[in-house]
């Protein structure tokens, strides 16, 4: 049973490919890392094998702060599976991060440690890892304590 | 050259519509096949007249049901790819098989039996099918087999579209100040709608103060907003316009079709949330509106009566922005004001009560009552309407649009 606020994690493995494989290996040093595309500067996540923008392949990954401002959220209050009696109810929404280019690297999370009765649009987050096995790390965001 | 006025509506067949789960021992076979038989003898034709499958969703195997009903020969079988998006746009994929002469009578439809299943995934299935339900083309979910991108959102939180859609939602209320009562103006005149239609599953009158004590289920929305979950199948039957005008029904003209969306809008929806700003908070539906009207040779003006996807209700007002019956974000002050009123707004909407409020057959609900309101038939029948919308989605690309003419122009 997972607190309430927080979704617990379902997908224990990453099912990395070459693609994705940076970013979940940062994630085990609590690290957010994002790929770039070398061509015209493109952040996109998750990463995808071809740049949106001007096609190209190749990236470099580049190390985020791990902040950013909720773009929209919903609260869930009714309870789609048992597991889930406990968590609700719980933030889940977009977050867009510090340091990339807006849309196309979004991330989508959950939000916890936050009153969601008064979790706004605008609100400055800060990420924070679950530890979830020697494979994965997970990230979720809650309010800047700042 | 087009697929305008070339082909027709001719025949329209369903099952009765049942909560879900209700229609067994029915199966979504039977059904399927029920509802093709009800439309072909509905226009005046047969099973050996049939010869296309023009669907959406891969709503049914047409070797399957070809095979159960006889069909002496198939030409043509063919699906809008992605989910409910298509249902609408399946007309226009009909119309050009036929206009292109590879098939003369097609049939569209929709067959639905929740009893094992529900559509976004089942507890049965574990929480991952939720999560994870847009990572194939399958629109029940699945949990194996996915991709690397899942890692990336199986553990948010988002399990349903409605949880998307409320995300959306809850953008589009920042952008322009949408507000809930907005949306219980949607739900609450869709109600209407349905109270008088003896095929509607909701027949209690709705009040605004019942809108507002009802649950939250993922905030902005509350159950209200909520589709129904039924069981059911609408099957229509098209064939060319010369063809159906020696047939039993008026012919109902596919004056225009089209289906699509932006790249970026993608599965956005349902996984990466990365469209741009003025794109994010929106029915995904504006490139087709364009393409629509432009086909049609209309305007939202020469529009008499829209069946707009209701599976959320926000939804709807972001189509009514996005097809130009009012500006881009003032779609909540436009409902609010009475426009989509039946008997008293200036376009009416979901005439028959939609997802909401009368079944939820993944579209093709929609489509019957369009026929209907172009034959005369309906029976909250706008007097004089001439031009139908028919709209499937918002979900994942393609979304797509139809407008459907008592005449050919």
């Amino acid at each position: 049973m997972s607190p309430q606020g927080v979704f617990p994690s379902i997908l224990t493995h990453s099912n990395a490919d070459d693609s994705t494989r940076p970013f979940w290996d940062a994630a085990k040093e609590n690290r957010l890392v994002a790929p770039r595309c070398t061509n015209c500067g493109t952040f996109r996540l998750p990463p995808p094998p071809f740049c949106f923008v001007c096609q190209h392949r190749d990236v470099e990954w580049v190390d985020l702060p791990g902040t950013g401002t909720v773009y929209s959220f919903t609260v869930v209050r009714h309870p789609l599976a048992r597991m889930l009696h406990d968590a609700v109810p719980y933030a889940a929404g977009i977050v867009e991060l510090d340091g990339t280019q807006g849309a196309g690297a979004r991330m989508i999370v959950n939000i916890i440690d936050c009153d969601v009765e008064t979790l706004a649009i605008g609100d400055a987050v800060e990420i924070v890892w679950e530890h979830v096995n020697d494979d994965m790390s997970v990230p979720r965001f809650r309010p800047r304590s700042t | 050259m087009t697929i305008k006025d070339q082909a027709a509506v001719v025949g329209v067949g369903a099952t009765p519509y049942y909560k879900r789960g209700q229609s067994y021992p029915e199966s979504e076979l039977s059904m399927a096949c029920t509802a093709i038989l009800g439309a072909l003898d509905d226009a005046g034709l047969t099973i050996a007249d049939l010869d296309g499958f023009a669907i959406y969703s891969y709503s049914c195997d047409p070797a399957e049901v070809a095979s159960v009903l006889g069909v002496p020969e198939v030409r043509f079988a063919a699906s809008l790819t992605s989910g409910g998006g298509g249902c609408a746009g399946a007309l226009g994929l009909a119309a050009a098989a036929i206009h292109g002469g590879m098939a003369e009578v097609c049939v569209t439809l929709m067959t639905l039996q929740q009893l094992h299943k529900r559509l976004g995934g089942s507890e049965v299935d574990g929480v991952l099918a939720y999560a994870t339900m847009s990572e194939g083309g399958n629109p029940y979910g699945g949990g194996s087999g996915l991709p690397p991108s899942a890692a990336f959102t199986a553990n948010a939180g988002l399990l349903s579209p409605g949880h998307s859609f409320s995300v959306l939602t809850q953008r589009h209320m920042h952008l322009y100040g949408t507000k809930r009562e907005h949306f219980a103006e949607v739900a609450i005149s869709q109600r209407d709608n349905a109270i008088k239609r003896p095929t509607s599953l909701q027949k209690q009158p709705l009040t605004v103060d019942e809108y507002f004590a009802a649950r939250m289920i993922s905030d902005p929305l509350c159950l209200f907003d909520y589709t129904q979950e039924t069981d059911g199948a609408v099957a229509v039957i098209t064939t060319s316009a010369a063809r159906a005008r020696d047939l039993r029904q008026p012919p109902v003209y596919i004056a225009a079709s089209a289906n699509g969306g932006t790249g970026r809008w993608g599965p956005a929806i349902f996984r990466y949330f990365q469209a741009p700003d003025d794109e994010f908070a929106s029915s995904g539906h504006r490139p087709v509106a364009k393409r629509l009207f432009e086909m049609a040779r209309m305007t939202p003006a020469d529009v008499d009566v829209a069946l707009l996807y209701d599976h959320f209700s926000p939804l709807v007002i972001m189509q009514l922005e996005d097809y130009g019956f009012c500006p881009i974000g003032e779609g909540g002050p436009f409902v609010a004001e009475g426009n989509i009123r039946y008997g008293t707004g200036t376009i009416p909407v979901n005439t028959h009560g939609g997802n909401l409020s009368e079944a939820y057959i993944i579209g093709m609900t929609h489509v019957r009552e369009a026929v209907e309101q172009m034959r005369g038939t309906a029976v909250n029948q706008v007097e004089g309407a001439e031009v139908a919308l028919v709209t499937g989605g918002p979900a994942a690309l393609p979304v797509s649009g139809t407008l459907l003419a008592r005449s050919a122009s």
